[in-house]
């Protein structure tokens, strides 16, 4: 009868219960949240992992305006079929200047984290434009609207400053030159013009006119940079040494690294 | 209970019945979402863009059910309960008004985001910083309004239910608060960026996702199922002692379970394994309520055979149940390896929605209506025993298609042929999956008809009528209210 005893004060305490739940509800959250933050011992150091270009940036907001992630992932899981359809398994650090995160929880269509250079720019698109076109079976809506809207660029220096607000490391000049980036990597060419953008964001940074539209930096050509640049940051042929010697006591849940040939 | 004389009509019944006719609204605004983007993956054409495509209406249809219907629901049950069980008029009544006006601009104001392209991004947490920042207001007021009310009760104890709401309450605000920290990009854009990243910001989305169906969509509703079941089948919960076990073990555990929604990601493997255990001890507390909420009936077994209203509230604890061992199981890593990012999941969520969230809330508004309005039962209870059929046939329609859908899909992307190569392109396994996007649809048609008729029930509750040969207790022809009206003085009961 006591514990019944001892409840029945909370019962009458409204206050007292109140502070019992908030308690009850944060112990969990604080043991599985907190220790993430020390971000040394969950994200391992992978080289090639840079932040988005603006015009990556631009794209990677209308994959979520778009609601994108409602139908495809970003998280290929360490899985021998996943490994085969999709590559390598996702790593922490690829995903480490997406806020938020993209791994998605549903697969009606393919997952997505390694996209890039899969296909080519007509290819995508194309797709976009109508997807049966190319995946007849496929039931993704069409986005024909993203083809004819400018992209919105002049407020792109305030995005690059909100994401090193909160940590992303994006320096004054990349912040300062941010429409004049997006606008030189949705053209390209002359190639001197994207030589500040290469040196700025790294020699991987593909510069062209994505969406075959020379007169227009469209939507489209911010997604479809982004598309592209979907999982081609890490080159796992240089990290492969690096990564067997930080996983020496290997996880059993990882046993597909071996068989991965990128 | 010698209970001290209560003049009931000072009670606030007016905003329960707001917040009642809003439920009732938005179930069927956001259950037509729901068929509209069923369809939509049964037939592609069907999207229109740029507006109401599959990707900006999904966010439309969650929001709506979950949120509109569920959290109307939970508004109008948690405002009607508190003043009953601790009889007392609800504190405040401009608050209250306040809740309500602000929680429907709210839901309006996160709708129009959605088909506008504005969206955090974040599965169930898509409203962008201004309108959360909105939410946090009203749901500050609801909390004040809550426990002010409990501060001026006249009953000294404080029922199970209300512990239950109250743990609802502040633990979304904890999740909310918790989940959109966000930085503008500007004060005049919409658009926001969330402090976490990466890792960390898929942690505490999921910490967030899970417990919104664990507090929004589990506590808030069980908070129902202790007061309406007992009240319904006129008997006493059935243990004191198994609902003060149920509640503290279902709020210490439940906390717990997100990481299952990343199991074999890039979050570390620790948080995996604990998202996973304590998935599986949240079978317990489960299936201890749903036990304490059928047991109730203990000795009035009968009733439940004549009355399709505590038939509602019975076959949701069965839902309840079903789901909640269905859960534990998806969070075995070598079970979800198969379900995760398949249509199992999008089943197991309908059998807890439509099948415990949609049926206790249609069981608890039969039962309110009536009383809210002054009626002695609903226009007809043999509408209630339809809509209970037609929306069962729909739920099981619905979650065996994704049960099957789900399971062999899964099944064909881990497929070999004898040569060692993947058996199927990812596209055929999408076209594999087009009968039971038909079947599921059909289903979600039902359930959504099933809850027009209930509208239509209400309608001529309130307006006083009662359809031929409906009976009372008594076995006696019932009277439609106007008659009653003329004969005799109108007594609140």
């Amino acid at each position: 009868m006591n514990p019944l005893k001892k409840h029945e004060f909370l019962e009458k305490n409204s206050f007292v219960l109140l502070i019992a739940i908030i308690v009850t509800i944060l112990i969990g959250g604080i043991i599985e949240i907190i220790p993430l933050f020390r971000a040394e011992t969950v994200i391992e150091p992978v080289k090639g992992v840079r932040p988005y270009t603006p015009l990556e940036l631009a794209g990677y907001n209308i994959y979520i305006r778009e609601g994108c992630y409602n139908c495809h992932s970003q998280q290929i899981r360490p899985l021998r079929d996943e490994v085969e359809r999709y590559g390598h398994y996702s790593l922490a650090a690829e995903s480490m200047y997406d806020h938020p995160f993209q791994w998605g929880s549903k697969r009606t269509g393919p997952d997505l984290a390694r996209v890039g250079k899969k296909y080519s720019d007509e290819w995508h698109v194309a797709h976009m434009m109508d997807p049966r076109s190319v995946v007849p079976e496929s039931i993704m809506p069409s986005y024909r609207f993203l083809m004819n809207r400018g992209l919105k660029m002049h407020d792109l220096p305030q995005h690059l400053e909100a994401l090193a607000l909160v940590g992303v490391p994006y320096t004054d000049e990349m912040i300062k030159n941010a429409k004049q980036d997006a606008l030189r990597q949705a053209t390209g060419e002359p190639r001197a013009n994207t030589s500040a953008l290469l040196e700025r964001y790294g020699e991987n940074v593909a510069a062209r006119d994505f969406d075959g539209q020379p007169n227009l930096v469209s939507e489209m050509d911010a997604l479809v940079a982004y598309l592209q640049m979907l999982g081609t940051l890490v080159d796992f042929n240089l990290t492969k040494e690096v990564e067997a010697e930080l996983n020496q006591p290997k996880p059993e849940n990882t046993p597909v690294q071996q068989e991965v040939t990128p | 209970m010698a209970m001290p004389a209560f003049d009931k009509t000072e009670y606030n019944y007016d905003i329960v019945k707001f917040f009642t006719l809003a439920t009732c609204f938005w179930g069927v605004v956001g259950m037509l979402v729901g068929l509209v983007i069923a369809l939509q993956m049964a037939f592609p054409q069907l999207n229109f863009e740029p507006y109401l495509t599959f990707g900006r209406l999904r966010p439309l249809h969650t929001s709506g059910v979950v949120f509109a219907f569920g959290g109307n629901a939970l508004f109008a049950t948690s405002y009607y309960i508190i003043q009953r069980t601790c009889r007392t008029r609800l504190w405040g009544d401009k608050w209250a008004s306040f809740t309500f006006w602000g929680y429907q601009a709210f839901i309006v104001m996160a709708a129009l985001g959605y088909v506008l392209g504005v969206t955090q991004g974040k599965e169930y947490a898509e409203p962008e910083w201004y309108a959360d920042l909105w939410l946090t207001i009203v749901w500050v007021a609801y909390l004040i309004v809550f426990m002010m009310t409990i501060i001026k009760r006249k009953e000294p104890h404080l029922y199970v239910a209300n512990w239950f709401f109250l743990a609802f309450i502040i633990t979304v605000a904890v999740l909310h608060l918790g989940n959109n920290l966000n930085v503008p990009v500007d004060l005049l854009s919409a658009k926001s960026y969330s402090l976490p990243s990466g890792v960390q910001s898929a942690m505490i989305q999921w910490w967030y996702g899970h417990n919104a169906v664990g507090f929004f969509l589990t506590a808030g509703f069980l908070g129902m199922m202790y007061y309406f079941i007992p009240k319904r089948a006129e008997r006493p919960v059935y243990s004191y002692r198994l609902s003060i076990v149920h509640f503290w073990s279902l709020i210490f555990i439940y906390i717990w379970a997100g990481p299952h929604h990343l199991h074999y990601t890039a979050l570390p493997d620790w948080a995996q394994t604990l998202g996973m255990t304590f998935s599986i001890m949240l079978w317990m507390p489960s299936w201890g309520g749903m036990i304490n909420g059928m047991m109730t009936l203990s000795g009035a077994w009968h009733k439940l055979r004549k009355d399709p209203v505590l038939q509602f509230m019975i076959v949701s604890l069965a839902f309840y149940g079903m789901s909640t061992f269905e859960g534990p199981l998806m969070s075995i890593r070598a079970v979800n390896a198969l379900s995760h990012y398949t249509d199992w999941t999008i089943g197991h969520v309908h059998s807890g929605a439509l099948g415990w969230v949609g049926f206790i809330t249609f069981g608890c508004l039969y039962y309110l209506v009536p009383k809210l309005w002054n009626r002695d039962e609903v226009y007809s209870l043999k509408l209630v025993s339809i809509h209970l059929w037609v929306a069962t046939l729909g739920i099981v329609l619905y979650i065996t298609a994704m049960w099957i859908s789900g399971i062999m899909q899964g099944l064909m992307w881990r497929s070999y042929n004898e040569m060692g190569f993947l058996n199927y392109s990812f596209v055929e396994t999408v076209a594999a999956m087009h009968p039971y996007y038909l079947i599921r649809s059909l289903g979600g048609l039902l359930y959504l008809s099933g809850a027009v008729l209930m509208c239509y029930n209400f309608y001529r509750t309130i307006r006083g009528d009662v359809a031929k040969n409906e009976v009372d207790k008594e076995g006696q022809p019932r009277q439609a209210v106007t008659q009653v009206y003329a004969s005799q003085p109108v007594h609140v009961s």
